[in-house]
């Protein structure tokens, strides 16, 4: 779960990180106010993009007429999706130096790794590798000032200087965020040296999803549509795309390779639903309900029963085509427990099912073709 | 033979009074598993389907040898279960539980390493030696005796494409799930070894999907191989940064590409898959 900026900073606070002066505001006429108290500001737009730089996101302002200018341009707008609706407005600050630092987590390494660079300010993937301090940590033996200052002289910094140990103790805290919050990155960029301080002035951080029930004290952030969340409560994996074809399948992988597929034979996934094994009848048929609220031109099921009961599927389907009606065609693949007594219901409903997954996708992208645009 | 679990493997299950504990454990005996004893903290002294129950591990230990534990412990609670196996030195143990947060993966990965136990998952479908002993989820008529070793980070696209081996007439020695998490304990490299070290296995199906580099790492030793893989990954349509149902599923600032797992695993000489249906063609040709 990514969180804002701001909270970013809340956090890094609380952990003793120097940042930026500054407030949230949500208004304009805020704005004004903010800077008439803290002089020359940035503005920054608060929202969960990356790009929010490269996407027009930051402004500066000198006075306060020129910051509610800024936020007036700000507010609303839209960065990769996300509408702008906070910003925060900081003390623009004095720069001599940019470092990069984060803390994020090696998959194959299968451990935390710090890395740190003396050229921040830009993406970290664009700076040459020979310019990156990489430090993999093991997690029984965990932070040690010894570990934060080989990185401080790595950085070519001298460890005994006031900056060094600046850096040192920075380092020690983002650790300590990283691990104490069940963050899965946590990154400041750039890290500015301005005179003899020095600054997190951005801040971004990943919570684990999954550690949420032992973060109660981190805001939680709403990435998801309302119909993901829908689909959450019924514990089910649902992500909307932007296609047409409404796809329901049993397992992440199985579902990732049905939309593989679909796109392989020229048809647009409408979404990714992972129903996965054991969902009962119920919320089968709440889970199609959801897909059917999105006006897909074609309904695509691929199910490989294993624990996932081929009747119950079947049933789900009959059962929502008796309460509200189906009004778009239906392609299933039925394979697995009990599919026999699935392929009968489905008879009776009128559809023959399919065991061959590659058929029934080319059939879904068939149908769907034939739906003109804008017809629905 | 087979890897890593075979007809003698005594297996202990964490969790086996629980509905997911119960339930599999139950299909586990039908599939043939010996399974000798089973955990429930506070259930010590009873039986689950004339299987004896114990508090703890250790009191396992004192009445019984176990090879491997299977984990059916809710996620918040997996990391103390894992560890207790571990500590007890259980050389293999079989992690089922999903949504575990991955700083405990972490903690328990690493001590699993430090005892050189073999640790499966987190979010694993488990292990299934083909007629000799199933450790996890997998439905148990998907999977029958034969050459080919199976490893991968999915569930149900393993049964899909053993399904589709099985009905080419191709069967499997040992099918290992990796896990859909961030990290994992066994990864490709490790059980790779192990199928070219298996003289029952004659090729390998690697079957992995978007995220992370494990496909990546793989590359460099199916460079060295004798025995031929076939692979298919999983994800191609799938956009940035989404998370596709798996917590390690997604492309994070350009990195876990399909094109670059693609890229990295013909480089090696795989064979690379573009749909689940190709794998038993290109495995009978290269067998043949």
């Amino acid at each position: 779960m990514r969180i804002f900026e701001y909270m970013g900073k809340e956090l890094f606070s609380r952990f003793g990180l120097r940042v930026p002066k500054g407030r949230v505001v949500t208004t304009a006429y805020e704005a004004a106010w903010v800077a008439t108290e803290i002089g020359s500001v940035a503005i920054k737009a608060q929202v969960l993009s990356g790009k929010r730089g490269k996407g027009g996101g930051i402004k500066f302002a000198d006075t306060s007429a020129e910051a509610k200018k800024a936020a007036r341009e700000l507010l609303g707008m839209k960065i990769e999706g996300h509408t702008v609706e906070k910003l925060l407005i900081e003390e623009k600050l004095h720069i001599d130096r940019e470092f990069y630092l984060s803390v994020t987590i090696d998959g194959g390494a299968k451990k935390p790794v710090i890395i740190a660079s003396s050229q921040g300010g830009m993406d970290i993937e664009e700076v040459p590798e020979n310019k990156i301090v990489k430090v993999h940590l093991d997690v029984e033996l965990g932070i040690h000032p010894f570990i934060a200052r080989n990185i401080v002289r790595r950085l070519g910094l001298d460890v005994g200087s006031r900056q060094g140990k600046e850096l040192l103790n920075i380092i020690l805290a983002a650790y300590k965020i990283f691990q104490e919050k069940d963050a899965i990155l946590v990154e400041i960029n750039p890290l500015v040296f301005c005179g003899e301080k020095i600054i997190a002035a951005d801040a971004k951080v990943i919570i684990d999803s999954e550690a949420l029930f032992r973060q109660k004290d981190i805001p939680y952030i709403e990435e998801q549509t309302e119909a993901e969340k829908l689909a959450q409560d019924l514990g089910i994996s649902y992500v909307e795309l932007e296609g047409d074809i409404a796809v329901m399948a049993n397992g992440a992988g199985i579902t990732m390779s049905t939309l593989d597929i679909i796109q392989r034979y020229g048809g647009a996934p409408a979404d990714f639903m992972d129903v996965g094994g054991g969902t009962d009848m119920e919320a089968t048929a709440k889970a199609l309900e959801i897909l059917l609220a999105k006006d897909p031109k074609v309904i695509f099921i691929n199910i490989f029963g294993g624990i996932t009961r081929c009747d119950d599927v079947a049933g789900a389907f009959a059962k929502v085509k008796k309460e509200h009606g189906i009004p778009v065609p239906v392609v299933i693949r039925l394979v697995g427990t009990n599919q026999e007594e699935g392929r009968r219901i489905l008879r009776e409903q009128g559809i023959e099912a399919y065991t061959n997954m590659d058929e029934a996708a080319a059939k879904a992208v068939e149908l769907a073709a034939l739906v003109p645009a804008g017809s629905l | 033979m087979a890897i890593i679990v075979d007809q003698n493997t005594r297996v202990m299950v964490q969790g086996i009074t629980g509905k997911q504990g119960s339930f599999h454990t139950r299909q586990m005996l039908a599939y043939g598993t010996k399974v000798v004893a089973g955990v429930a903290p506070g259930k010590g002294g009873s039986k689950f389907e004339d299987i004896p129950v114990y508090d703890t591990v250790r009191a396992v230990l004192q009445e019984h040898q176990v090879d491997a534990s299977v984990i059916f412990i809710p996620a918040a609670f997996a990391k103390d279960a894992v560890l207790e196996a571990l500590e007890a030195g259980i050389g293999t143990v079989v992690v089922i539980t999903e949504h575990i947060p991955v700083q405990d993966e972490m903690e328990f990965i690493a001590y699993a390493q430090r005892k050189k136990a073999v640790l499966i998952g987190p979010n694993t479908f488990g292990i299934v030696s083909s007629g000799k002993c199933k450790i996890g989820i997998p439905p148990n008529q998907f999977f029958m005796p034969g050459p080919v070793g199976m490893v991968s980070r999915s569930g149900t696209l393993t049964y899909e494409i053993a399904g589709n081996l099985i009905a080419a007439g191709f069967g499997q020695s040992t099918a290992v799930g990796m896990g859909g998490d961030r990290i994992v304990g066994l990864t490709f490299i490790d059980v790779l070894k192990l199928f070219e070290a298996d003289p029952e296995t004659k090729a390998v199906v690697l079957i992995g999907e978007i995220g992370g580099n494990a496909e990546e790492e793989a590359s460099v030793y199916i460079k060295e191989m004798t025995k031929p893989v076939v692979a298919y990954i999983a994800g191609k349509s799938a956009p940035p940064e989404k998370r596709m149902g798996h917590a390690g599923a997604i492309i994070r600032r350009g990195k876990g590409t399909y094109e670059g797992k693609v890229k990295a695993l013909a480089e090696a000489g795989a064979l690379v898959a573009e749909m689940p249906s190709e794998v038993p063609e290109m495995i009978r040709k290269l067998l043949a």
